[in-house]
């Protein structure tokens, strides 16, 4: 094909537009991290990290304990500086915007962030769930309960708690727990969500149910997702990336990470082969 | 890792093990066929219809095994690779004991028959075909992409021998209709032929989607670039 006609058939009029690849241009990425190196003290624990996330996507990060994934994804909201004399390097977009410039606060509540072990608010169902939309003044108080119940819906717990919202969040299970922290975290309608191993405390049947509910949020939210869990990556994400040793070694389409790695490191750790 | 294989490791090869007994079998029933036709050998051609249970048998055992891993193991990558191919080279090579079996019995009805002209070009086919069983279950067994791309070359070897084959039959039964009973045996065992040689062309595609990760069947390569590139 002649350069010129490759030009014409990649506008954006295209009615079936190619899967962008990670980090090839294109489509504008949600978060570009571009030379991104990251240290807490002395310990360089991220080095050169070039990857892209692409918006509506579900993107998940693999690798061995202490390989950089979790530091990586509190980089995209900025969740290391409660910790000190860290320190980060090179640059991290959210849609063109420098991360380490914003303002912390209206960060986060453009990316939000769900934890291992659930950790509600002491407070009703309902109180945990409005209280990002209150503080932000972001939903009137007639608004309040609508925006309560649309987002418990969107973290399928709503036929659950429909007729207790006004008991103590810790009256609920484990994996309701963690369904209500994800309704707390996209109450504010964030663009991202991140969550760092959020099944790792559940039991198989409430990590069926986060899982399935990401295939959910991610029509109107970007979703990055830790996970020590191999089958969860394959079976969630729509992009995969594989860190070792603080650096990315291969970030790749879910179905090429699981059935044809192109670096021998990917390979031996999915296949269980590494060391 | 410790030198002592994972368990998981040990249930792979067990799975390529039956596979290469399968294969072994499958690949002397083929000779075996062929040689019986050629050389007018009944024991031979009796013993290739004897072999079809054990080659039923291990066709069962093979596929449990390996949906098993499948189930057990959610294997990944190259496990996922080897033992998605190691399904279908399995299939292939049942249908290709069958085909041999035909053609086995095919021989025990020539036997007795004197030899016409046009069986002289059977000797070639068949070398030809089993040079392709061969290779490809070589390629298998040594990972080798390369031994399996050169079976995909020699199968339109074999279909366009089939082709002047099948002319030249044509007109011999056409001058020797007293005849017509033996070249009707002569077409099914050339047809049977190159029906194995399709089996065993699939077995390299197989391997080459179990050793690099391609997929050539039908030009999938090309079809799915023209379905990845935007229409104008």
């Amino acid at each position: 094909m002649t350069p010129q006609a490759s030009s014409k058939f990649e506008t954006a009029a295209s009615p079936n537009p190619p899967e962008p690849k990670p980090h090839e241009g294109g489509l504008d990425p949600k978060i570009r991290s571009t030379h991104l190196d990251f240290f807490y003290g002395a310990y360089h624990a991220l080095h050169d990290i070039n990857l892209d996330v692409h918006s509506n996507k579900v993107t998940a990060f693999i690798g061995p304990s202490g390989c950089g994934k979790s530091t990586f994804l509190r980089t995209m909201n900025r969740m290391y500086e409660t910790i000190k004399s860290t320190r980060v390097q090179g640059q991290i977009l959210l849609d063109n915007e420098n991360i380490l410039e914003m303002e912390v606060s209206h960060l986060r509540r453009r990316v939000g962030m769900v934890f291992q072990r659930p950790n509600p608010f002491p407070k009703s169902i309902f109180d945990n769930v409005a209280y990002g939309p209150k503080i932000n003044g972001m939903v009137s108080r007639s608004g309040m309960a609508e925006r309560v119940e649309q987002s418990l819906r969107r973290a399928a717990l709503w036929e659950e708690v429909k007729d207790k919202l006004h008991k103590s969040a810790f009256d609920l299970s484990g994996g309701q727990q963690q369904r209500l922290c994800i309704a707390r975290a996209l109450a504010v309608d964030p663009e991202v969500l991140l969550l760092d191993e959020p099944c790792s405390a559940l039991d198989p049947i409430a990590t069926a149910k986060i899982e399935e509910l990401l295939f959910q949020v991610k029509h109107n939210c970007t979703v990055v997702i830790v996970t020590h869990n191999m089958q969860q990556a394959a079976r969630v994400a729509d992009y995969t990336g594989f860190f070792l040793l603080g650096k990315l070694v291969e970030f790749d389409s879910t179905e090429v990470i699981f059935k044809t790695p192109k670096v021998k490191a990917t390979e031996d750790y999915i296949t269980g082969r590494f060391g | 890792m410790p030198t002592q294989l994972r368990h998981f490791d040990q249930e792979l090869e067990q799975l390529k093990s039956k596979l290469l007994a399968m294969s072994a079998l499958v690949e002397s029933a083929v000779y075996r066929s062929i040689t019986a036709v050629v050389q007018k050998d009944r024991k031979l051609a009796e013993e290739v219809l004897q072999n079809e249970a054990r080659v039923n048998r291990l066709e069962i055992e093979v596929d449990d095994q390996a949906i098993s891993l499948l189930a057990l193991q959610q294997p990944m990558a190259g496990d996922l690779r080897l033992i998605t191919s190691a399904l279908k080279i399995n299939n292939d090579l049942e249908r290709m004991g069958d085909l041999a079996v035909n053609i086995a019995q095919r021989a025990l009805a020539l036997i007795e028959e004197p030899t016409i002209q046009p069986a002289i070009d059977i000797p070639h086919i068949g070398a030809l075909v089993q040079n392709m069983v061969r290779k490809a279950l070589d390629s298998f067994v040594a990972k080798d992409a390369e031994l399996a791309q050169s079976v995909l070359s020699s199968d339109d070897a074999v279909d366009s021998l089939r082709t002047a084959f099948f002319h030249e039959l044509i007109s011999f039964m056409q001058r020797e209709p007293s005849h017509i009973p033996q070249g009707l045996n002569l077409l099914s065992i050339v047809r049977n032929l190159e029906r194995i040689a399709d089996h065993a062309t699939n077995i390299a595609e197989d391997v080459l989607y179990y050793v690099k990760g391609i997929d050539v069947r039908h030009h999938a390569e090309a079809i799915a670039g023209m379905a990845r590139e935007p229409r104008a």
